[in-house]
């Protein structure tokens, strides 16, 4: 199993008919994503990337029975995008966009919550690369011939850095389950947590890389949630250890603002919880297959 | 996006926050016509820079008569100010504010902040205004006041009050406190601030309240719908290399060490900076290319780097997934060609059409070490940069 998405999930691409959407779109669908459709206001009843284009999303979902949606729309148009996302039913939005203003951001993660927690939409990103479940689904931006289908969940801020992880794992005859951005945003729809938890019910994943950086809370929330909750080894990495504080490491988020916030604090946090710590970016894989090497033969 | 003193304290006059009168000079007899213009015996001129601890660093001068403005204002223009904030560099002061000295009782800290955990406004207040809010939150935390403010609805006039009262901001104080309150939330959320800071608010010896500094920060994503804000900004106060790296729609930080960095991704371009510093050297700057970038603005994220004095070594080190590696060494060469460097540049390729990458740069016949891992780069990068120092030093031993 993965988790969030598989080869039958139903997605939609809203801003389909944009010059990055359609190009991404044609990059899924040649994966092997099952697209459904596309959303873009105004061209409802025209076809892009063979697929059928909606005014709306609730028309989208309605006549395809799409349950994700993907979002390449501009950043000033974005947050209204999830939000009618969320409103028409989607289960699952993952969001593109770089750039979306931080107080939009915050209104979004009010609206979602108007729903009750059965019908609310999970989002993952903005500003992310996206979510993959090797050989069933790619739902984002990244190359998937660098992803082997395994037993490792991915949960990064980072896009590049989560490429790294995933070839380094391929390098070694490591695969993942599923591999989810959660995107270099102040406010950002998943937090770290919310997909371990994921990982932690998903029968298949053995063992969770987890790539967080400078700046925010959520290595922290993570570290506690690890400590009391996490069956599962965690391998942590925390970029930014020769950053200096005050200044933005271009992700809107990437900034050490308070205490806690810089990468040495997280890794001590991290470390105390219990997970293992990758100590540079070139030994991702690497300390994934200690871990999982040394779990193999504390079983037998 | 950062701005003055003056111009917070101008934006926030605009949503009834009380401000003393003070007025903007370029020059010691503009700063002593000022003074005149305001009237009053007491004036305070301030060094506008973009930094906090302007204060102890010497950037605020009071004064007693506009010869002492004048002189003030000689001292303070065209020096650079070296704040605990600013580096060793300083920020060069050539905007002066003049301002009237209001006499008071009282300070106050207010803070306006969104708050990651929360996901909303944050109103943070105290009694001991003045002194650095950081250092009192570790060394005294309940000595400050937490608001959080409701995005759905914003703040309310109960919670401004709530705030007052905790602050003993009793009545007649208690209307012009709430007003200020709730201008200082309209002013965050209608201008996309990410931060606002009044330290010290002060109750005047009339008994009037008035913020004495404003610090205000904004969203740079949200600066298409605020072009009035986009006017504020002052690029004498950046780092001229972040600048141009700006203007060339490159996300850049210039930093102290000698390793130029050119890479893919923010979190990859952090990255790259720490296995530069675990190797054993500094990195002279966060560069990140961004996606689907051109062999165009590869050439110029490569020249940007060259043109800093300090670098000693390149590494360019890109994975490309929306990226491709041939557009990269395309524009790698594009740049050498042109302006031969005179240091030793590393490049690590990997993804998206490496190989053609690859290719390209072992057919330019350009001087490249090249890299198969994100190790093997920095070790490299870390490498030549020492053996040139080596060299430097041999030649400058010889002479």
């Amino acid at each position: 199993m993965s988790i969030l998405i598989d080869q039958d999930t139903p997605i939609l691409v809203q801003g389909i008919t944009g010059r990055i959407g359609g190009f991404h779109a044609e990059e899924m669908r040649d994966y092997g994503t099952k697209l459904v459709g596309g959303v873009t206001p105004g061209k409802g009843g025209s076809e892009a990337v063979g697929l059928p284009v909606f005014d709306t999303v609730k028309e989208a979902v309605a006549k395809t029975g799409a349950t994700t949606s993907i979002v390449f729309v501009p950043p000033p148009f974005a947050a209204d995008s999830i939000m009618e996302a969320a409103d028409a039913g989607i289960r699952l939005c993952v969001c593109i966009t770089d750039g979306i203003p931080a107080q939009d951001m915050m209104q979004v993660k009010r609206y979602m919550r108007r729903y009750s927690k059965e019908r609310r939409m999970r989002l993952a990103g903005p500003n992310c690369a996206g979510v993959i479940s090797p050989g069933k689904s790619l739902l984002g931006i990244m190359p998937g011939h660098i992803y082997q289908q395994g037993k490792v969940g991915i949960v990064s801020r980072s896009g590049t850095l989560g490429y790294e992880a995933a070839s380094q794992l391929k390098e070694r005859g490591l695969g993942v389950t599923t591999s989810v951005g959660i995107g270099g945003d102040p406010i950002n729809g998943s937090s770290f947590k919310d997909i371990l938890e994921l990982f932690e019910a998903d029968p298949e994943t053995e063992a969770v890389m987890m790539i967080g950086e400078i700046g925010g809370p959520q290595e922290a929330e993570a570290a506690a949630y690890i400590k009391e909750s996490m069956s599962k080894p965690v391998i942590a990495y925390i970029a930014g250890l020769s950053a200096p504080k005050g200044r933005r490491m271009g992700h809107a988020g990437a900034i050490i603002s308070a205490s806690g916030e810089s990468a040495p604090e997280k890794v001590a946090l991290l470390e105390a919880a219990g997970a293992s710590i990758a100590p540079n970016p070139s030994e991702l894989g690497s300390t994934v297959a200690r871990v999982l090497g040394q779990n193999g033969s504390a079983a037998a | 996006m950062d701005i003055h003193e003056y111009q917070a304290k101008q934006l926030l006059a605009d949503y009834g926050v009380p401000i003393p009168r003070g007025g903007l000079a370029y020059s010691p007899e503009q700063a002593a016509y000022r003074a005149r213009e305001l009237g009053g015996s007491r004036w305070a001129v301030k060094a506008q820079v973009h930094s906090g601890g302007r204060g102890k660093a010497g950037g605020i001068m009071l004064c007693n008569d506009e010869h002492q403005v004048s002189d003030a204002a000689d001292a303070l223009l065209g020096k650079r100010l070296v704040t605990e904030q600013t580096g060793a560099a300083g920020k060069l002061v050539h905007r002066l504010y003049v301002e009237t000295v209001v006499p008071h009782q009282r300070e106050y800290y207010l803070g306006f902040v969104l708050d990651r955990r929360l996901e909303r406004v944050v109103v943070a207040a105290s009694t001991q205004g003045g002194v650095e809010i950081e250092e009192l939150a570790i060394e005294q935390p309940d000595a400050i006041i937490r608001i959080d403010v409701e995005p759905a609805v914003g703040m309310q006039a109960f919670q401004a009050r709530e705030l007052a009262f905790n602050l003993g901001l009793e009545p007649p104080l208690l209307q012009q406190a709430v007003k200020t309150f709730l201008g200082c939330y309209d002013a965050f959320r209608q201008l996309d601030a990410t931060l606002l800071e009044i330290n010290p608010l002060v109750v005047t010896e009339d008994g009037n309240l008035m913020a004495l500094d404003a610090k205000m920060g904004f969203d740079e994503n949200a600066l298409f719908r605020r072009p009035g804000i986009s006017e504020l900004r002052d690029k004498s106060q950046e780092d001229p290399r972040e600048t141009q790296a700006n203007d060339r729609g490159l996300s850049y930080v210039g930093l102290d060490g000698q390793i130029g960095c050119v890479v893919n991704g923010a979190g990859l371009a952090m990255a790259t900076m720490d296995m530069i510093k675990l190797a054993g050297g500094e990195p002279a700057n966060f560069l990140d290319i961004g996606g689907g970038a051109t062999p165009d603005r590869v050439a110029k994220a490569i020249r940007l780097v060259l043109s800093d004095d300090k670098v000693q070594t390149v590494l360019v080190n890109v994975f490309a997934g929306i990226n491709r590696c041939d557009w990269v060494a395309e524009g790698l060469v594009q740049a050498l060609r042109k302006d031969p460097p005179g240091v030793p540049i590393v490049v690590r390729l990997s993804g998206t059409n490496v190989e053609e990458g690859r290719q390209i740069l072992a057919e330019s016949g350009l001087d490249i070490h090249r890299a198969e891992t994100l190790a093997d780069a920095a070790d490299q990068a870390v490498a030549a940069w020492q053996g040139n120092q080596s060299n430097a030093a041999a030649g400058s031993a010889q002479q």
